[in-house]
């Protein structure tokens, strides 16, 4: 075990699947000599080589139609998208091909690229260097979409998503890169995809929620236990797969349902959780679910700490939901 | 050719130096190019009857693509757009297995998930199309990059048309290749409509091929109703790819005969006198004249081939149309290599739902 940041986690994943399979590379804007805008790259050129670590042009269509065709061929290439806002250059070859591949060609042709890219609000980026957008992502057949919140996870996953045979989206929530810090394990350490993590037990309320939300929700589940409420936590990790029997379990317990996300309300990924518990869970419902999220907005630049769920957001979510009924 | 080198006037002259179709290489050529028009003409009546849903003809640019697959080995990768029937024939795709994946019957290999035209096989390396529009050009340089990694001594090439000069992934492909100096060969079938956008509206560019001074690696033109010069333009480019001297774009100039596909009708935006004119350039006719002037073919041989092709295609059709309906119970298959838990609430759902009758295939 080494005590690493989140991002220092992703770096150690990257090394390790490198230094693991020779099919593994990376390729990305400013990925090489750069090490990555956020680091997570440092070091892996002067050790893997050129060969291994692309710095590619300008243009993340090029970089993920790249990756495809290198999939296609049977290596196992890790692209990075400089930020999640920047993506929709790629969203064709993400949502039209990467996606479909295995499916389009009758299982002729499977795609496995993992496309990491950092995503969400809090480190003043304004609108372009904010977004939460995983729910394009999670809405389309054929992409698993992972969010990790923990270091531990955060290689845990990744690594798991290297050997994956399926595209994935490897969502980083860059707020919390280096503000939080955790054991990791040496080696070939993986968490399996599907298998939410229970953060926190609780008795009177389920919050579901996911990266960079899931520090923010733990604080208020700490704040209200004070009250006298006992809240549990669950990090959903993965959205594809989802971990519904996590979910209908927690909620069939407590009987009360909070999501938290920083993505915006409507159609958000939180609007699912909501009518999965709505189907399948409605009888041990004994209060409304709620939703805290960003909103329906732009994400604003000057203002984005009113934007984003915060403590007292979730807090008074919580008393709310669990006083209701 | 130096990168730095204006592309050449029109019409580019074969290389010397490189190997040349032999007369059997070409009646070999002929006789694909014979099954591909016979193919078109066919499917298009088929689509007519409503007996397949959809087409997309190959007709005029037979020689572009007959003449690209006859320059490749067999471990170069194809990565097409949709209409390269052409260089699936040359490449050995059976002609019932196409049309089973024109039909989308249980024979197809893709299970009936795609339109027809949209096909692709592994055992061929032709990598299965998509319909937008050059999504595939970015995807051959990844593929080529990769077999330089594993040090696989083969091409990509990857097939588009005039349109796709103006998409993003022409752009990032042509750009990452000449960066990396991939082993990739972009041939543009030129068939002068993109739609009905014709050729000189899509860019001011004088030729297609002078794109890639722009990137940095030759650029040539071919008479694309030539079998011959568009073989020795692919393999002019293969020789520099396998060799490690980077990409080549060529632009094999043709012209579509009939509708971009089933759903249009080219009277509304072409002329005539338009298709005539470059119906004295049918690739199959010159081919045939070719032949028949170096004495490998005559009346009587070319009649039997012409007949062969046809008997070939009704064959393929009859076998297709026997073949039974796609199996429903294959619907949530590879979406996943396996199923979420998600999909599999689903399929059971499904499967009630047809056990009940309540939906029929």
């Amino acid at each position: 075990m080494t005590e690493l940041t989140l991002v220092q986690a992703v770096n150690r994943g990257l090394q390790q699947a490198m230094r693991d399979d020779p099919d593994v590379l990376v390729l990305g804007e400013d990925v090489g000599v750069n090490g990555g805008v956020f680091r997570a790259t440092e070091g892996l050129l002067k050790e893997f080589g050129e060969d291994r670590v692309l710095d590619t042009p300008l243009s993340e269509t090029g970089i993920v139609g790249t990756a495809v065709g290198m999939a296609l061929y049977g290596l196992k290439p890790v692209a990075e998208i400089q930020f999640l806002d920047f993506i929709y250059p790629a969203f064709d070859q993400i949502v039209s091909e990467l996606a479909k591949f295995r499916y389009r060609s009758g299982g002729q042709y499977p795609c496995h690229v993992v496309i990491r890219t950092p995503y969400g609000g809090g480190i003043k980026g304004g609108l372009y260097h904010s977004q939460s957008t995983e729910a394009y992502f999670a809405h389309t057949a054929g992409l698993k979409v992972v969010i990790p919140s923990t270091p531990a996870d955060a290689k845990g996953l990744l690594l798991t998503a290297i050997h994956d045979e399926d595209p994935v989206m490897f969502l980083e929530p860059k707020r919390i890169y280096r503000s939080v810090t955790g054991e990791v394990p040496e080696g070939d350490h993986r968490v399996p995809f599907g298998k939410a993590r229970l953060v926190r037990e609780g008795t009177d309320v389920s919050v579901f929620a996911y990266g960079a939300m899931v520090p923010v929700v733990t604080d208020a589940v700490e704040a209200v236990a004070k009250e006298g409420i006992s809240a549990e936590v669950i990090d959903l990790r993965t959205l594809v797969p989802l971990d519904e029997a996590a979910i209908l379990a927690s909620v069939e317990k407590t009987g009360r349902a909070v999501v938290v996300h920083e993505a915006a309300r409507f159609c958000g990924f939180g609007a699912e959780l909501s009518a999965i518990l709505a189907e399948k869970a409605f009888y041990s419902l004994k209060a409304p679910i709620a939703r805290v999220t960003g909103y329906d907005t732009p994400f604003p630049y000057a203002l984005e700490n009113l934007y984003l769920p915060n403590v007292e957001r979730v807090a008074r979510a919580l008393r709310t939901t669990v006083r209701s009924g | 050719m130096s990168a730095t080198q204006a592309p050449p006037a029109l019409p580019t002259a074969v290389s010397p130096g490189v190997a040349g179709m032999t007369p059997e290489d070409l009646v070999r050529a002929y006789r694909v190019m014979l099954l591909s028009r016979a193919t078109d003409d066919r499917c298009l009546s088929l689509q007519r009857q409503g007996r397949i849903g959809f087409y997309v003809p190959a007709s005029g640019q037979e020689a572009a693509q007959v003449g690209a697959a006859s320059a490749l080995a067999p471990e170069d990768w194809v990565f097409p757009a949709y209409r390269e029937l052409g260089v699936a024939l040359y490449r050995g795709v059976g002609l019932e297995r196409l049309i089973d994946q024109f039909i989308g019957n249980a024979g197809d290999l893709l299970k009936g998930r795609q339109m027809p035209n949209h096909y692709g096989y592994r055992d061929h390396r032709i990598v299965v199309a998509s319909s937008p529009i050059g999504t595939q050009i970015t995807q051959a340089v990844g593929a080529a990059l990769a077999a330089r990694r594993r040090k696989d001594s083969l091409a990509t090439i990857t097939f588009f048309g005039d349109g796709a000069t103006s998409s993003n992934d022409f752009h990032a492909g042509l750009n990452f290749a000449g960066v990396y100096r991939a082993p990739t060969i972009f041939v543009c079938q030129n068939n002068q409509w993109a739609i009905s956008l014709p050729r000189e509206k899509q860019t001011r560019s004088r030729t297609l091929a002078e794109k890639a001074e722009a990137y940095g690696f030759p650029g040539v033109v071919v008479d694309g109703t030539d079998v011959e010069a568009v073989h020795a333009a692919v393999a002019d480019a293969r020789s520099r790819a396998v060799r490690g001297e980077g990409p080549t774009l060529i632009e094999a100039q043709v012209y579509r005969f009939g509708p971009h596909s089933t759903s249009d009708d080219p009277r509304r935006y072409r002329t005539d006198a338009e298709v005539e004119h470059w119906k004295a350039s049918d690739p199959v006719l010159r081919l045939r004249t070719r032949l028949t002037s170096l004495g490998a073919l005559d009346e009587a041989r070319d009649a039997a081939l012409v007949e062969e092709a046809r008997a070939a295609v009704a064959k393929a059709v009859s076998a297709a149309e026997a073949t039974g309906p796609v199996d429903p119970t294959t619907f949530f298959d590879d979406v996943f290599a396996a199923p979420t838990p998600q999909l599999l609430a689903e399929r059971d759902e499904f499967d009630q739902l047809l056990k009940d009758g309540a939906v029929k295939p």
